[in-house]
């Protein structure tokens, strides 16, 4: 079906839904390489305007890429729960983006909508939005999960430490995990994308990370971010705690990441099978991130945070501990500047939360794109106003081994002060007995620990 | 009036205790020498005290230059003209910088002007040059290690096409030249992607019959050669290898294994 909005005396013809929601689309380098993006700023609003009037139950009938061909189109509309889309289904785009940020929308509201909501519903009230609107709605959400800990409760960040290290030196990686937890760092996970795939790497890292979280009895969970078939294969002799996987909004994305939802679930239903979690089940962790499908040449004619969104429904079968988009990483060609980036993140953030994820960001950047540490501090604060679950926490933000910019120990902190955040509770109260934090947040003076002393 | 606010508290606050005020070290320090990452950075409130704000602007100010830097064209084209083969000076179709960094599609395609200077050469091997993401790396690396590589493939009776110097090109425009010089193989010099602590790291790509169309899984990769990371005479070695080798079994890529462990 064709969409169409008159403007004065030019009429702008839409050929079909996701042409519309591509030209809606806020401005991005990659929608233009893609050659999906408006060809004028009267055209987007104008695309805008018609997307307002599409009445959100479309989405349920036009199928963006076809459901005989896409596992994921599939899977939105097979568990799409008509029960709680009730109480929307009458509305427009227009009038959801309305409601969303009238007080009747509250936390509990919103719970209870989400499973009746697909991706491509909130790519469409994003792109009616404007940042503040992002914000104050993903602020409403809550999404918590467990496995040793509680995150995602409101008035809480928590951050992944990403120790990573150039060659997966375990002494290495241990001396930045020891540096991140005296700076208060790694209650959502403390997890090392690892140089090489090789199993046996990860086997050491894994019984590595596992004895310092014993020693120390640590109330957090580690991961080493291998493929999902390699923490498969090794399962049976090493401390997996939570199965990573990248992931997209397209069947052929995740073929390019050489996964599926069923080698998905078979890695779900064997972590869960180990029952590491001591107060909860949340056992996955994904990473996503607005382009890939694109950089894969797997977009399927959609604008790439329609995809983005689109991997949200695979990441939501799965309930996940951690879903984290990757938003800066994939490089200018895809989103430009601190602008794009900051914008991305917003919509990431938002289209999660309303889906029901624990949705975490990676703020960052890398050195071919327009941005730096500044277009990060604004995205940091704008992310913590936001309610996102969690964010990184690297040595100084310099990841050596991936060669990237993301946030530092330091930046938790310094969220976690200005808007009166907290850690995790029970990685909090860790935090006060160790002496690292005081009551009030603070950070302490450390002169000695135990945790130097094996190092 | 704020002047005298300023030497006021000077007067107050002598020199020695300025540069004596110190903001929060950590007492882990030493685990410093188990890492390159930027630890036990110390602290003031929550804030990285200024001197390592600083440390790491510095460092992202010399990848942002590199990224913008341009190949100096004549200086190269001096050094080249040691090697007596003729050196072309080429420019992919993205127009300049903003438009190569939004558009790789445009780096790895020659204008046409550009592919119009190039003729059927029935070479062995074609060596291009590209700025990449940092021409700084091609201006101090691609010579050096061209004088380690070239006498290695010319000793091994190989004829090499003339020298492509190619601006704003991506490591794919390397086949289109080595398609049109109609050479056996591309060897692709290129700046890599500036890290914190590697504005200059060269790139090494290889293609056996290298032709318009094919991706990363065609190709070998050496990467980081400068001072600090792999050496011109390593490099080198390497290159050679894989070029003996793909000519030997007529095939470059994912399919072509480090039988030797002459790659890390």
């Amino acid at each position: 079906m064709a969409y169409q909005c008159t403007i004065g005396n030019t009429s702008y013809r839409f050929e079909d839904l996701k042409t519309l929601l591509a030209k809606a689309s806020p401005y991005r380098s990659g929608d233009a390489l893609a050659g999906l993006a408006a060809g004028s700023y009267e055209e987007r609003v104008a695309a805008q305007i018609a997307l307002a009037d599409v009445p959100l139950k479309t989405f349920l009938q036009e199928a963006l890429v076809p459901y005989e061909t896409d596992e994921i189109t599939r899977l939105i509309i097979d568990t799409h729960n008509p029960g709680a889309f009730a109480r929307i289904s009458h509305m427009t785009v227009g009038e959801w983006r309305d409601w969303l940020l009238g007080d009747e929308a509250d936390t509990a509201t919103l719970q209870q909508l989400a499973p009746g909501i697909t991706p491509e519903m909130t790519a469409a009230v994003s792109k009616l939005m404007r940042n503040q609107d992002l914000i104050s709605v993903a602020r409403k959400c809550e999404v918590v999960t467990k496995f040793r800990n509680t995150i995602g409760l409101k008035g809480r960040l928590s951050t992944r430490l990403q120790p990573n290290h150039t060659t997966d030196d375990p002494k290495g990686i241990a001396a930045s995990i020891v540096d991140g937890l005296l700076y208060g760092s790694g209650d959502a996970v403390i997890g090392i994308n690892p140089a090489t795939d090789s199993p046996s790497a990860v086997i050491t890292l894994l019984e590595m990370l596992d004895r310092l979280r014993q020693q120390f009895e640590i109330p957090t969970q580690s991961c080493v971010l291998c493929h999902v078939t390699t923490a498969l294969e090794i399962m049976p002799q090493a401390p997996v705690d939570l199965v990573f996987q990248s992931i997209g909004g397209t069947e052929r994305t995740n073929s390019s990441f050489g996964v599926n939802i069923a080698l998905l679930k078979e890695a779900h239903d064997a972590a869960l099978s180990l029952q590491r979690g001591t107060i909860g089940n949340n056992v996955m962790y994904f990473e996503t991130g607005q382009g890939s499908a694109l950089s894969a040449n797997a977009h399927e004619g959609l604008d790439q945070q329609t995809c983005e969104a689109r991997a949200y429904a695979v990441a939501r079968h799965f309930d996940p501990l951690l879903v984290n988009t990757v938003v800066g990483f994939i490089g200018p060609e895809y989103l430009f500047d601190g602008k794009q980036i900051i914008r991305a993140a917003l919509e990431d953030h938002f289209c999660g939360k309303l889906l029901g994820l624990p949705m975490g960001v990676d703020v960052c950047y890398t050195n071919h794109a327009e941005a730096d540490q500044d277009d990060m501090d604004n995205l940091l604060t704008l992310l913590g106003v936001a309610g996102c679950n969690y964010i990184m926490g690297i040595p100084g933000a310099d990841d050596i081994m991936l060669n990237y910019q993301s946030t530092s120990f330091h930046d938790a902190l310094y969220v976690r002060k200005v808007l009166g955040l907290r850690p995790a509770p029970e990685f909090e109260q860790w935090l006060l007995q160790q002496g690292i934090m005081d009551a009030h947040g603070n950070q302490l003076p450390v002169h000695t620990h135990r945790l130097l002393e094996n190092l | 009036m704020h002047k005298q606010q300023c030497s006021a508290t000077t007067k107050r606050t002598p020199a020695s205790i300025i540069i004596n005020y110190s903001f929060m070290a950590d007492p882990w320090i030493q685990l410093k020498s188990f890492t390159p990452a930027r630890i036990a950075l110390g602290r003031t409130g929550t804030a990285i005290p200024l001197k390592e704000v600083l440390q790491f602007r510095m460092a992202h100010a010399h990848a942002r230059d590199a990224v913008y830097s341009l190949a100096d064209v004549k200086t190269l084209q001096d050094q080249l003209s040691v090697f007596q083969l003729p050196v072309h000076v080429l420019h992919s179709s993205a127009a300049d910088r903003h438009e190569y960094l939004q558009r790789p599609d445009k780096g790895r395609k020659l204008d046409e002007s550009s592919a119009q200077l190039l003729t059927a050469t029935s070479s062995d091997v074609a060596i291009i040059i590209a700025d990449g993401l940092s021409a700084t790396a091609v201006n101090k690396h691609a010579v050096p290690l061209l004088q380690q590589l070239i006498p290695l493939i010319q000793g091994a009776g190989m004829s090499i096409a003339p020298i492509c110097l190619v601006q704003q090109g991506r490591v794919a425009v390397g086949d289109e030249v080595a398609a049109l010089l109609q050479a056996k193989a591309a060897i692709m010099l290129i700046g890599e992607r500036p890290g914190l602590s590697s504005p200059d790291s060269l790139g090494m790509y290889l293609t056996y019959r290298p032709k318009v169309g094919l991706t990363d899984e065609a190709r070998n990769c050496i990467s980081n050669i400068r001072e600090a990371g792999l050496s011109y005479e390593a490099a080198a070695a390497k290159t050679f290898y894989l070029l003996r080798e793909a000519v030997r079994l007529q095939l470059s890529g994912v399919q072509l294994k480090d039988n030797e462990h002459l790659l890390s």
